[in-house]
């Protein structure tokens, strides 16, 4: 289906009953080139790279439960590309550039909306932490802006400048950064991938391997044996659970984190503002609720819902930062399922079985990463190679001792 | 959370730390022939169970010790906590 001006005024004055699904509900076939576990959306953009860009055919997806209803529909939808280290840098400036083109690419709208992040800075260190990253992102061909407090000021008059721990110096901006619809996203790929040839099956799980000699022939599922020459494995917070079914042990926990949202109040936040000294960062949506949150709870958890004692803390940051929202009143507070690595970095790479491809880990931060890992993944599918901006992503790098890690914390993934 | 602490009793698992799996006692021998390869193991894998865990809690803000807390990572029930020192003793 074609979206226009025309055909949404056409609609309107016939009571939208035009509209139709906009993709197919398939069977699943008996056997496939590729099979892509998880249709949340790194799986979904996988499938559409791979039926796109890579040409390839005969693609599904298998999703245990209905399209978007992991992480994909649970984020805080921020987009940015303002990574320190050479390993993770060029891949989300390169997923950056592919947010800048999406709508366009998919014909879809995913409300991407380059509303800029601001990180505030307290202290001297912090300065120089973040000049030195905004000039990494600058040579990853990002852009970045140190901004010192009047600056900021300018920008949000309203903020507490003047908090007795952790007072306003200043800021790191990203302009092009901001934010999307996180649900747009998952049905634009989609539709796309739909429109492609692949087959969307959903209410299947994956429940086992078959793997014969160290090579995988397919997939055991909920509804039946499907047989696979190549099986992408992209279930985030499930990848434990789903690699375990392979034999695999991965440096990964499942942790989870939550988000909030506020009741509807006039536009006042303009972008993203992070407050990592204080565990919150906010944004406001189109429909003028706040979005926010803050840090994962810390202990392994699959329940997707945490615990009080770090709503109290999110909470408490924000009114530390921002006392006018002290009033406003909470609507909405849900979890998901992170796959914290052991470096806080990503994983997209081949495993010891032939056949068997793995894209995981994404912590915190795989929604701003969705392109460029559907891209990547699709490209290593593909061609058994690693895309360029993806070639530090092994899963071997802790046992080589190539760890990517941002924040220095070691293997400990509630630190990331 | 509460954690039934075995000298203290029913406390806020705010007043502890989280460190991970208690398999992190099971520290390897630096002089096995596959040390690396264990050590390796030792720090960067994880079970990562759906269901029962058992994990390392530290009583930072309490008595400073560690705890092993048996809890369902599916529900956050708490189904008990011994002293590490205690498991750790009676394994060795
Ligand atoms: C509260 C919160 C806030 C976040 N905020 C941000 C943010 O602001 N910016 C950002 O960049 N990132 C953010 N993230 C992280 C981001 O949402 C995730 O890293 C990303 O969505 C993970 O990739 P995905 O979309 O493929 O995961 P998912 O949507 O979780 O997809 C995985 C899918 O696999 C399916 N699955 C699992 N097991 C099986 C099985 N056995 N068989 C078949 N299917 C299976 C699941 O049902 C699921 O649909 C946030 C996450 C949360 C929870």
């Amino acid at each position: 289906m074609r979206y226009s001006g025309f055909r949404v005024i056409k609609e309107a004055l016939t009571g939208h009953k035009g509209w139709k699904p906009i993709w197919r509900n398939p069977e699943p076939q008996p056997a496939y080139d590729y099979v892509i576990v998880g249709g949340g959306g790194h799986g979904l953009a996988t499938a559409y790279y791979l039926a796109t860009t890579f040409r390839q055919a005969r693609i599904a997806v298998l999703e245990k439960g209905w399209l978007g209803s992991g992480n994909i529909g649970r984020n805080t939808t921020i987009i940015r590309s303002n990574y320190l280290l050479p390993g993770n840098e060029p891949f989300y400036e390169f997923s950056m550039k592919l947010w800048e083109n999406l709508e366009q690419e998919f014909n879809f709208n995913a409300m991407v909306s380059q509303r800029g992040i601001l990180n505030l800075i307290h202290t001297d260190a912090q300065r120089d932490a973040y000049r030195r990253r905004g000039n990494a992102m600058i040579l990853a061909g990002a852009d970045a802006e140190l901004l010192d407090r009047e600056q900021v000021r300018a920008m949000y008059p309203w903020l507490n400048f003047d908090n007795a721990r952790f007072p306003i110096k200043g800021g790191l901006v990203q302009r092009r950064a901001g934010t999307a619809r996180h649900d747009g996203v998952a049905w634009g790929y989609a539709r796309g991938a739909d429109l492609a040839g692949v087959d969307l099956i959903q209410n299947c799980e994956v429940t086992g391997f078959r793997i014969e000699n160290g090579t995988l022939k397919g997939v055991e599922t909920s509804r039946g044996y499907i047989g696979a020459k190549k099986v992408g494995v992209a279930v985030a917070g499930s990848s434990g659970r789903v690699m375990a079914q392979a034999g695999m042990r991965l440096p990964i926990e499942s942790h989870v984190l939550q988000a909030f949202v506020s009741e509807g109040l006039k536009p006042f936040i303009d972008g993203v503002i992070t407050f990592g000294a204080g565990h919150f960062y906010v944004s406001q949506s189109d429909k003028g609720g706040l979005v926010f949150g803050g840090d994962i709870d810390g202990y392994n958890s699959y329940a997707q819902r945490g615990n009080m004692a770090v709503i109290e803390d999110v909470a408490q940051g924000g009114m530390a930062l921002m006392p006018a929202i002290g009033r406003a009143r909470l609507l909405r507070i849900w979890g998901g399922i992170m796959d914290m690595s052991m470096d806080g970095s990503p994983i997209i790479d081949r495993t010891p079985i032939q056949g068997l491809y793995l894209n995981a880990g994404w912590c915190y931060g795989g929604f701003k990463a969705t392109p460029a890992s559907g891209y990547a993944f699709a490209h290593l599918l593909a061609t058994d190679r690693p895309h360029d901006t993806a070639r530090a992503y092994r899963l071997d790098r802790f046992e080589r001792g190539y760890p990517i890690d941002e924040k220095g914390m070691g293997a400990t993934p509630n630190l990331h | 959370m509460l954690i039934p602490h075995p000298l203290l009793g029913l406390r806020d698992a705010e007043e502890f730390t989280y460190l991970g799996d208690a398999s992190l006692l099971d520290r390897p021998d630096p002089h096995a022939p596959d040390a690396a390869q264990q050590f390796y193991e030792y720090q960067h894998l994880r079970d990562n169970p759906a269901g029962i865990h058992r994990e390392l809690w530290f009583h930072e803000q309490g008595d400073r010790s560690w705890l092993i807390v048996t809890r369902n990572t599916l529900t956050h029930e708490i189904l008990g906590a011994e002293l590490a020192r205690d498991a750790k003793g009676a394994k060795a």
